[in-house]
């Protein structure tokens, strides 16, 4: 088997290298500022505006519809903050459900600090939010809802739809995340129903530090980056212009390959996840059963620790990541677990394996026989792991 | 990052496991933070003979249970007791900062375990 195997694809993708070839020329021949009036600058703006069109048909938008960010963090920071600003007359409340990235969760909290109400949704055992909950906590002074279209951790897909109602019925703003969403299921947000959309570009293997936000036209958004005239004066900074037009062929590709690689990537992930249930004991798959994404499988194994298998793994040969304290730098397991309700020695013993269009089954098969050996020496060595039938706690 | 020492450890830690009715046994740390650490001795004329450990917890955790217990074999229980983390460290190359604790609770583990040798011992 040639390692590394790399089942990280949520965390990152290698770039493609057709998307590589279509950047090329702009780090060297089109070099120009789009915001420069000569010739240079005008093959740059000709490249921005075709990037622009590419993303806004995909996600049935118009291009004064989309904006251009250095990727999801920036795109979900400026929906928060430059709604709330925005909209800080209407009402100061706004709902995002508890497994949101952190970049939504501490920027809500940094909102809270300036006088805004933050109150957060409920999501069930699998991570899906209790619609009936969300109705009724939302209110006449609710400015915005924001949810992601689909868990970065557990893979669970959302009601954004029926969320997006609930925000309709009281006049409040619908945001979604759908970072690890675009280019894997449709993402048309007049389908959706949503007002802003995150997207990124790193996760469908374009280049990473790019991305965009989606504000349907007749939404008020207040500006974070303030500078020049760039994005229609609602962005300032120079136009990542290799980084748009990456963003832009590595989505238009995902597009056009989304259903081909959906059948492929969910058929590794569900040979992954039955052969886990079936061969490795006290192991508990996180998320929902089937509303999941094709890449995403997560597992909690009892008794041991995540970032102790990570490693054991990535010895063997196999990148994956851990929802962990230990591999965060925090103290805390990940709070998309804890809000699942896993207690929180399961939640440390949490792996996110997230596979791509290049893996082969075969990986599958070899890291599911890594696992074992790896979890089996890891419980020999653990205190809650007591001989067979002598179970301190499952 | 880990340093090749550490990595090393926990690829292959010595004295894993638990003694048969040790001379003394201590457990240390809990689930919630993610490390639980119990280390037992066997003890003959207030030497550590032999010391095992288990361990839930991160790569950190198990290099440093698998130094401590190494290190404390062939000790009196009086110079045992004065083994500090940063020795263990030490030893181990260094640890990133966020993994200090884990030495601490190997350092806790080993004084928790002599405590309980001398309880014993007292009754």
């Amino acid at each position: 088997m040639k390692t590394p195997i790399y089942f990280d694809h949520a965390a990152t993708t290698p770039l493609d290298e057709r998307v590589f070839e279509k950047m090329r020329p702009f780090f060297t021949n089109v070099f120009g500022n789009p915001n420069s009036q000569h010739a240079f600058g005008r093959d740059a703006v000709k490249a921005v505006d075709e990037a622009r069109d590419t993303i806004a048909k995909i996600i049935n938008a118009k291009p004064n519809e989309v904006y251009f960010t250095a990727g999801g963090t920036e795109s979900d920071n400026w929906a928060l903050r430059g709604i709330a600003s925005a909209y800080k007359d209407k009402g100061n409340h706004i709902i995002i459900s508890p497994i949101e990235h952190a970049a939504m969760i501490t920027t809500a909290k940094a909102l809270e600090k300036q006088g805004f109400k933050i109150d957060f949704m409920k999501v069930d055992e699998y991570g899906v939010i209790d619609l009936e909950h969300l109705k009724s906590i939302v209110t006449d002074k609710t400015i915005l809802i924001g949810c992601m279209l689909a868990n970065n951790e557990v893979g669970t897909i959302e009601p954004i739809k029926e969320i997006a109602k609930i925000a309709r019925s009281v006049g409040a703003l619908c945001f979604t995340d759908a970072v690890q969403v675009c280019g894997v299921l449709r993402t048309d947000v007049k389908e959706l129903g949503v007002d802003l959309m995150s997207m990124s570009s790193h996760k469908i293997y374009g280049p990473k530090g790019v991305g965009a936000l989606y504000v349907r036209n007749g939404v008020k958004i207040d500006s974070i980056l303030t500078g020049g005239h760039q994005e229609r004066m609602k962005r300032g900074g120079t136009t990542n212009v290799p980084g748009v037009v990456g963003f832009a062929e590595a989505f238009r590709i995902a597009e056009e390959e989304r259903e081909k690689n959906f059948v492929y990537v969910s058929s590794l992930r569900d040979r992954f996840i039955e052969r886990v249930l079936k061969e490795v004991p006290f192991v508990k798959l996180n998320g929902h059963r089937t509303n999941r994404l094709p890449a995403n499988a997560d597992f909690s194994f009892k008794f041991i620790e995540g970032e102790s298998i990570l490693f054991s793994l990535d010895l063997a040969g196999i990148a994956v990541s851990s929802g962990s304290a230990c591999s965060s730098g925090s103290l805390e397991p990940s709070h998309v677990l804890l809000a699942l309700g896993l207690p929180e020695g399961l939640a440390h013993g949490s792996i996110r394996f997230s596979f791509g269009k290049h893996n082969t089954i075969e990986e599958v098969d070899y890291a599911v026989d890594v696992i074992k050996t790896a979890v089996e020496r890891l419980r020999a060595m653990s205190p809650l792991f007591k001989a067979e039938g002598e179970i301190k706690y499952v | 990052m880990y340093s090749e020492k550490v990595m090393e450890a926990f690829k292959n830690p010595k004295n894993v496991g638990e003694i048969e009715n040790p001379d003394g046994i201590g457990t240390v740390g809990n689930e919630k933070c993610g490390d639980i650490m119990q280390i037992s001795l066997r003890i003959e004329n207030d030497i550590i003979v032999d010391a095992k450990f288990k361990t839930f917890g991160c790569a950190a955790a198990i290099a440093t249970s698998s130094t401590a217990t190494d290190m404390v074999i062939g000790m009196s229980v009086d110079d045992a007791l004065k083994l500090t983390n940063k020795k263990v460290i030490e030893v181990l190359g260094g640890l990133p900062s966020q993994k200090i604790h884990c030495s601490v609770l190997a350092e806790e583990a080993i004084k928790k375990a002599i405590e309980d040798y001398k309880s014993k011992k007292a009754n």
